[in-house]
């Protein structure tokens, strides 16, 4: 058995009456690529949150890689090798498309606090573009990123995850501002650079059908519980999770 | 035991003090969102306006006790006439931009009314002391205190019950408590906003004119008083965290008392008190005694 | 940095030499003050480029210009050259001390730490009247230069190059700072602070940089006024003080590094003839400018010729 990237155990997290995380227990291995799929409210975000430290749970325990890191803050974690990509795009919105990238860039390699050369030294710049040509937005290189539309910042918002090269990858709705005409383009796009770089990943989906093509595996959450965890043409079938998840049978 | 009452009775005064001159700037974030710097030139226009005022009444030689109302007249002229101007003509322009410009906008505001009050009042001091000489001494546990102090007390304490009254008892205090806890919410229940916020922010100045009038008798009015009262107001705000009433409350309370402390049992710490108070009480409660914590979404 | 924008300061620096040798003294004392608030007034850009205000840069500017005077007074250390590298430690060293406080704070909170802060000093520089001569302050005799006594005019000229080079090192270390990755990390806190941390960078020690820097510019700019006006006052560490390099910050924009440096000389210029005329109304026209600007021109007065200049090199 190869060894678990991330392990988490008994999760719990309330907002006062609202129940968000409630003894939630899933163990991932390499190489998976995990759906996350339920309704509005069923505490997805609140899962990325906890497992990258933004939020501290109550209870429960938190590995990745064998290490614990309950207590630790979201740049730790993401040191570790954790990325992750947003439902609100969290982007430089007053720096230039490629600068957020460049940022990114210089932060994986360590450089954060460098003044020793600039940020846009050309292997940078190079390695910037070829990101940027990978999500389809190098022609809006030069622009602020605030000028572009929803579907590019969430695109944006997912390259700048990727720059990072982790090694866990967890994505939050990642094709929600992009129409549906392009969502599968995009998973492509994303599903194949995953696998280039040998990534594993865990996304929040609302699409059954975006879920059903691509995930190896889907967790189904409601009301801060797992309801279901497994293979996605199975789980999927299943009337009562079809009803808890679309609110339809 | 005796010195024990003589802190009580001078943090008490003090608190009361702190509490008159911070709890406007509380109210105005809590509503606005706003820190308005301009409040520390909103106290000294109510200053100066009281003791001039004063000034004038006494040198009239009418009945000496009316000194006390013409303080309040002051201060509701100045608040009344300086708050709907300085929120209709400038802060409302800023609405929604960022902190920092917020920020600096209320500081040229502030910039601007430091030399206003020099250009209307001048600069050579004003003594108003006749409302402060008039009520005399009163003798506690063996030691004179000047009454003035227990009218300011009861200023304080009339102005905290009419806030609490008037945020929980009539219909536009209610609507101002929805708007501090969510504006969004409440526009979309239709609360005209711009009403709230010049009438808030006229509240506000109101408040800070007030403690400006009542501290007039007891100090020399001079150019300059302002700055200290931003400061120290601000520390009270944040330790009872921002936008709180009942927090200003509890940070003037804490810091009066304890720098009544400091005067008696350790004088060279008495310029660092409320600052260490402060420092102290952000490293346990970051967003101070009352501040409530709102994580982004994300 | 590209090469136009290098060549220019080249220029610049080579204009300012030789304005010591061709303007009238006062001018020249008049610019040496302008130069040494400029880079003074760079603390306050580096600070704002990452989102923070300071109110309270007089701590660092006041607490380097004493750092000075002490040095003359108890070990009787002349030499500028030692004088202005231990003031500026000093400054970095108060920096660091005040930023473990302030550091993990933003916008108002920031802004009012600092103030409090600096107003703290300015209470003990007038109340410790034993150590800090209280509200006379201290006199600063003239420095010596390597070793070299210096008299009255050649003093102030050697003092104003140590201004004009002790400027164009800050200019150019800011401008490469802003151009490196510490510098856009700044920025991005800036911007959204959840996404830098998310890249894995740490927020709070970003920010403790960007303050230590933002002390040193403070210090080095008191540092060289005290030289320049030969004399320390808690002034220096007044919320006026900290205001003014708020101001002019705001005057000369925090998109460039010459920007806020042209502004620093524009505003001295202006407050030595306002200043005589209206000494009542002039923190009333700063303020008013100040609203006008951040209302109409939220880059500075710079920006429009930024733009033109840009624009002109395609
Ligand atoms: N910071 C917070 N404070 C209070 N309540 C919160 C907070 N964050 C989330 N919640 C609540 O916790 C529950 C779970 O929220 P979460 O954002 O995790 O849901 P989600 O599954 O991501 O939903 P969606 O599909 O709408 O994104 C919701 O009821 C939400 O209102
Ligand atoms: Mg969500």
């Amino acid at each position: 058995m190869k060894t678990p990237i991330l392990e988490v155990e008994d999760l719990t997290l309330h907002f006062g009456s609202i129940t968000a995380a409630e003894r939630e227990t899933v163990i991932v291995y390499p190489g998976e690529l995990v759906g996350i799929v339920g309704p509005n409210g069923a505490g997805k975000t609140t899962f990325l949150n906890l497992i990258t430290g933004y939020l501290r749970p109550e209870r429960g325990t938190i590995r990745f890689w064998g290490q614990d890191v309950v207590g630790l803050a979201p740049h730790q974690i993401t040191a570790l090798g954790v990325g992750r990509s947003f439902q609100i795009p969290q982007l430089f919105l007053t720096l230039t498309v490629r600068e957020n990238v460049l940022v990114a860039l210089a932060t994986r390699e360590g450089r954060w606090a460098s003044v020793r050369r600039p940020l846009h030294e050309p292997a940078r710049v190079q390695a910037a573009d070829e990101v940027l040509l990978q999500f389809g937005l190098l022609a809006q290189a030069d622009r602020p990123a605030g000028e572009l539309p929803e579907g590019g910042r969430k695109l944006l918002d997912v390259a700048m995850a990727f720059a990072l090269r982790p090694r866990l990858l967890l994505m939050d709705e990642p094709t929600s501002g992009v129409s549906a005409r392009e969502k599968f383009q995009v998973m492509d796009t994303l599903v194949q650079a995953l696998r280039e770089g040998g990534i594993t990943a865990l996304f929040v989906e609302h699409d059954m059908d975006v879920v059903r093509r691509y995930a190896t595996r889907v967790l189904v959450l409601s009301n801060g519980r797992i309801l279901a965890d497994g293979v996605p043409s199975e789980v999927l079938e299943d009337p009562e999770i079809r009803l808890a998840v679309t609110g339809r049978r | 035991m005796n010195q024990l009452l003589i802190i009580a009775v001078d943090g008490l005064v003090f608190a009361s003090w702190l509490f008159l001159v911070s709890v406007g700037l509380s109210l105005i974030y809590g509503v606005l969102r706003i820190l308005n710097i301009a409040h520390g030139s909103l106290f000294a226009v109510g200053a100066y306006a009281g003791a001039s005022l004063v000034v004038a009444y006494s040198t009239a030689g009418l009945w000496a006790p009316g000194a006390l109302g013409v303080l309040l007249v002051a201060a509701l002229a100045a608040g009344l006439v300086a708050g709907p101007v300085i929120e209709r003509g400038i802060i409302r322009w800023t609405y929604g931009r960022e902190p920092v410009m917020q920020l600096l906008v209320t500081f040229s505001v502030f910039l601007i009314l430091e030399d206003l009050t020099k250009l209307v009042w001048g600069v050579s001091p004003y003594y108003a002391y006749q409302p402060y000489q008039l009520l005399g001494q009163v003798r506690i546990g063996g030691i004179d205190y000047p009454a003035y102090s227990f009218l300011l007390l009861l200023v304080a304490a009339l102005t905290g019950v009419g806030l609490w009254w008037f945020v929980r008892r009539t219909r536009f205090g209610r609507v101002v408590v929805a708007v501090i806890h969510d504006p969004e919410i409440s526009v979309a229940m239709g609360v005209n906003l711009s009403r709230v916020y010049v009438t808030t922010f006229a509240l506000g100045s109101v408040l800070a004119a007030l403690g400006g009038a009542f501290t007039a008798p007891m100090i020399s009015v001079v150019p300059g008083i302002g700055v200290e009262v931003i400061v120290l107001a601000f520390a009270v705000v944040v330790v009872g965290g921002l936008g709180s009433l009942e927090g200003a409350a509890a940070g003037a309370l804490l810091i009066g008392l304890v720098r009544a402390a400091a005067v008696h049992l350790l004088p060279v710490l008495e310029l660092f008190t409320i600052y260490l108070v402060m420092a102290a009480v952000l490293l346990v409660r970051p967003l101070g005694l009352f501040g409530r914590v709102e994580a982004r979404r994300i | 940095m590209n090469l136009p924008r290098g060549a220019l300061g080249v220029l610049l620096v080579a204009a300012l030499v030789v304005a010591g040798l061709v303007l009238p003294r006062w001018l020249v004392f008049l610019l040496a003050l302008a130069l040494a608030k400029g880079v003074a007034v760079l603390s306050v850009v580096v600070l704002m480029r990452a989102g923070l205000v300071s109110f309270g840069q007089g701590l660092f500017f006041a607490g380097a210009a004493y750092a000075a005077g002490f040095a003359m007074r108890w070990w009787g250390i002349r030499e500028a050259l030692l004088l202005v590298p231990w003031s500026v430690g000093l400054a970095v060293g108060l920096g660091a001390l005040a930023g473990l406080l302030v550091a993990r704070y933003r916008d108002i909170f920031f802004a009012m730490l600092t103030l409090a802060l600096s107003m703290v000093l300015y209470g003990v520089l007038i109340k410790a009247y034993g150590v800090t001569g209280g509200s006379d302050g201290i006199r600063i005799p003239t420095p010596t230069l390597l070793g070299l006594q210096l008299s009255g005019d050649d003093a102030r000229l050697v003092v104003y190059y140590l201004a004009v080079a002790a400027t164009a090192a800050a200019a150019w270390a800011v401008g490469r700072y802003a151009a490196a990755p510490a510098g856009y990390l700044a920025h991005a806190v800036r911007d959204n602070e959840v996404r830098v941390a998310y890249l894995g960078a740490p927020v709070s020690r970003i920010v403790y940089a960007a303050f230590l820097l933002s002390s040193g510019l403070a210090g080095l700019g008191g540092a060289l006024t005290a030289l320049n006006v030969g004399h320390v006052d808690p002034g220096l560490a007044y919320w006026t003080t900290s205001g003014e390099l708020v101001f002019i910050a705001v005057l000369g924009g925090t998109g460039t590094v010459l920007g806020p440096l042209a502004g620093a000389v524009v505003y001295e210029l202006i407050r030595s003839y306002a200043f005589k005329y209206a000494p009542y109304a002039w923190q009333m026209l700063v303020g008013a400018a100040m609203l006008l600007i951040i209302l109409f021109l939220p880059g500075g007065l710079w920006s429009p010729v930024e733009r033109v200049w840009r624009r002109a090199q395609g």
